[in-house]
């Protein structure tokens, strides 16, 4: 779960060119929108595809990604439990 | 076309000035024709970083913009940062142009959709496909919200951008109007950007501009 964690900072710092974050900036429960890392709504778009190309889940909906996309944490354990790449 | 392009003007007087101008190309920045930056041998990408860094610019989202927007919005800040300071001046137009549109990210974001089976448009790349994104870029920052477009044109037109200008501050849509040609297509690029102004040392005018 903790490389699953790094490799999600490293992916999203590389497919949202956060490029004057650090892997260790980013905190697991850290909100990633809004007061937190501060993603907007392409970021969330990224996110979707992020998650689609790289672990074959696909989100369909809204409400879903809301929940999944809280934090690093959260993303983590939505993968693990579905991912099929 | 507006009817002002229509009018032959090529001998209007012009009672503005070119008050500042940016110029980059070849991996140097001149401002005011002084040669404020040069680190040749790079990359666009690395060189704009390197521009990023040398002037202090912090705004996190220039690392998210296409390379146009990255030429455009190094351009204007370099003038717009010394000239539109608090909400007294803000009242600037925009008026851009360039030969090659958004084909540079156009092209990047055709290859996220070229192969079916890896097929994953980036929305990140699509909003940079249509160029006047760039001008938008500039507004956001500097919380512009006059008047603003971005011609394409086959090479710069200073006609065209001479009566645009000059209309918009005759009609008193705009106090200041920053103008640019910002063309980029891989790795060639160029861009002079200017504002122009009531007071300044350069007469905004069509022989002017064509000097720039």
């Amino acid at each position: 779960m903790e490389s699953l964690k790094t490799e999600l900072k490293n992916k999203i710092i590389e497919v949202l060119n956060l490029e004057e974050v650090t892997v260790n900036d980013i905190d697991d429960n850290e909100a990633l929108f809004g007061d937190g890392l501060g993603l907007d709504s392409i970021d969330a778009l990224e996110l979707i595809v992020l998650m689609d190309k790289d672990y074959g889940i696909k989100l369909t909906d809204p409400k879903q990604g809301k929940e999944i996309f809280q934090s690093i944490e959260t993303m983590a354990t939505y993968i693990s439990e579905n991912r099929k790449k | 076309m507006q009817q002002f392009y229509l009018k032959k003007s090529t001998n209007l007087k012009s009672t503005h000035y070119i008050s500042h101008l940016c110029k980059i190309n070849a991996s140097a920045i001149w401002v005011d024709n002084q040669l404020v930056m040069e680190a040749p041998g790079n990359l666009f990408a690395d060189f704009a970083k390197l521009a990023y860094q040398k002037f202090e610019i912090k705004y996190p989202k220039f690392f998210k913009m296409d390379k146009l927007s990255k030429l455009a919005f190094l351009s204007a800040e370099l003038i717009l940062r010394k000239t539109v300071k608090d909400e007294m001046n803000k009242n600037v137009a925009l008026v851009f142009a360039n030969q090659s549109a958004s084909l540079d990210t156009d092209v990047n974001y055709q290859k996220t959709i070229d192969d079916r089976n890896d097929y994953f448009p980036s929305p990140a790349v699509f909003v940079y496909t249509l160029p006047n994104i760039c001008v938008g870029e500039i507004c956001i920052k500097h919380q512009l919200q006059s008047e603003n477009i971005f011609f394409v044109t086959e090479k710069f037109n200073s006609e065209l951008m001479f009566n645009y200008a000059e209309s918009i501050l005759n009609q008193g849509k705009a106090d200041r109007v920053l103008c640019g040609w910002v063309e980029l297509y891989h790795e060639d690029y160029q861009s002079f950007v200017y504002l122009v102004d009531k007071k300044g040392q350069i007469e905004h005018s069509i022989e002017n501009l064509n000097k720039l």
